[in-house]
């Protein structure tokens, strides 16, 4: 087969698509052409740069691309963000808030964008958003009955960073480490570097065992800029050409 | 799915917690309000609470509304997130405060809501199963044609998802609202054996609703056991102004 050059573009064919679980309502999932690409990964992972050099390649090589993540629905983004300041919400409110911002994204701006035949690349999903609702102790099966309205991506990436160079990363960028990234609202801790560093090996754990059920990829996120996004290339080329990357059972 | 069967008096704690449901116009708030009343006259500890009062999802809520940027997904989640904001913060620490809480509406309102907007019930049942089962729940079934005509009477500006224009039912609001509401009331009947509902026949007279309400409470619950010590109240968020009771009857009068 040819490979995507300048004057080759890639025409995605179409894969079976599926919602985790009800799904929304009057959606017709055959109808969602597009194909939709998730990275994950703590805060330091290199999830944003990844997603800025694919997008960049995606669009060189002929695809209209959208991206999308956590926290940035029209709907809710600016009154999650205050809540969140405050610290007041309970876990349950917390989680239903977020998932409150996952649909509005999903239904106004991912569904539309595969049915137009886009590529979505997604700066975190539902795995997140369920690994930190894990690690805090809520119920997997509400969980995923939540998040059952969630379509399945082509392909999930994780971005496997040790903890240890997160907060080297951490420090770099912004010499502090973030509140809720360091799972203070847990007290797993008082001092905030060791709270750090076990939440941040707990959400390793939650991801590995959601790995199992979800079957993403994970990346070593330790190797170069450049290594790491030649990986995640040749896995969504494939994607690109029909092939199914992620096992999902 | 386990789903929470049980009421917060079978998970053993000191409070209660009293539902009241209905369409919109079947007088439940009105009501509720007068059982507030008078338990609050025995010098008895209570609180109300509100469907969708939520300070910190409120916003959220009105923005999606007056924009219509809601879709019976984050219609459902949206009023989830503001019953787990009170739930979480009010109603369970309350009821283990031994208070009495009354709340107009709880999660059958949605439950029959959400379904009719088209959202699956394992679903909605499903997100709200961390909430215990009101102790009693009331529920006050008016001929549709009551309540259509309460709320209608004065020709209201309807609001756009309170009449479910979004669900394109007619492009009439009165229409498109009185199939809403028919739609909805078959809902709650068919949950009301389920989940036990105390049916109060709402095309009665407000004060033969209220004898039977307040003969009710008083029988399956042990008020004596809710009284006050002399200590000022928590304050209970203000009824919304669009629930105005009018003449409203002294306690006194409509007991007995």
């Amino acid at each position: 087969m040819k490979r995507a050059g300048q004057n080759h573009i890639v025409v995605p064919s179409r894969t079976d698509r599926r919602f985790y679980g009800h799904g929304i309502p009057k959606v017709e999932v055959q109808r969602l052409a597009g194909r939709l690409i998730v990275v994950e990964g703590a805060d330091g992972s290199g999830r944003s740069t990844q997603i800025a050099m694919l997008v960049e390649w995606l669009e060189g090589s002929g695809h209209a691309t959208v991206q999308v993540g956590l926290k940035r629905s029209t709907l809710v983004s600016e009154e999650l963000e205050r809540a969140q300041q405050g610290n007041i919400l309970s876990r349950t409110t917390l989680s239903l808030f977020y998932a409150t911002d996952f649909a509005d994204q999903l239904e106004n701006i991912i569904l539309p964008a595969l049915k137009a035949g886009f590529v979505v690349l997604a700066d975190r999903y539902i795995y997140t958003l369920m690994a930190r609702d894990m690690v805090r102790g809520m119920d997997e099966s509400w969980l995923k009955n939540l998040y059952g309205i969630a379509i399945e991506p082509d392909a999930v990436f994780y971005l496997n960073v040790e903890p240890e160079e997160l907060v080297q990363r951490s420090f770099a960028k912004n010499a502090s480490l973030d509140y809720w990234e360091s799972g203070m609202d847990l007290g797993l801790s008082r001092d905030m570097f060791d709270c750090f560093m076990k939440y941040q090996t707990n959400m390793e754990n939650m991801f590995r065992k959601l790995q199992v059920t979800y079957g993403f990829t994970i990346v070593d996120g330790m190797r170069s800029v450049e290594d790491i996004n030649a990986e995640l290339r040749k896995k969504i080329s494939a994607v690109l050409a029909g092939k199914v990357t992620s096992p999902s059972n | 799915m386990l789903m929470q069967r049980k009421t917060f008096a079978e998970m053993g704690f000191p409070g209660r917690l009293i539902a009241v449901e209905g369409l919109d116009g079947s007088g439940k708030s009105t009501q509720i309000y007068l059982l507030k009343r008078w338990l609050e006259l025995q010098g008895l500890k209570v609180y109300f609470s509100e469907w969708n009062s939520s300070e910190l999802v409120k916003a959220a809520t009105s923005k999606g509304k007056k924009r219509e940027l809601l879709t019976p997904t984050t219609f459902s989640l949206i009023h989830a997130t503001d019953f787990a904001d009170r739930y979480e913060r009010h109603l369970v620490p309350l009821v283990r405060a031994g208070y009495i809480v009354l709340c107009d509406r709880y999660i059958f309102t949605a439950f029959a809501r959400d379904v009719v907007r088209g959202c699956p019930p394992e679903w909605v049942r499903g997100i709200y199963n961390f909430a215990a089962l009101p102790d009693l729940t009331f529920f006050f079934k008016a001929d549709l044609e009551v309540s259509l005509q309460r709320i209608l009477e004065g020709r209201p500006q309807l609001k756009y998802f309170e009449a479910g224009m979004d669900l394109r039912l007619a492009s009439d609001s009165y229409e498109s609202f009185r199939i809403f509401q028919g739609r909805m009331l078959e809902q709650y009947l068919a949950m009301s054996t389920e989940f036990r509902f105390l049916v109060i026949d709402a095309n009665q007279v407000v004060e033969q609703q209220q004898a039977v309400v307040r003969e009710l409470v008083a029988n399956k619950i042990q008020l004596e056991n809710f009284r006050r010590a002399e200590q000022p109240t928590p304050k209970s968020p203000p009824t919304s102004s669009k629930r105005t009771v009018t003449a409203v009857p002294r306690p006194e009068n409509v007991l007995k």
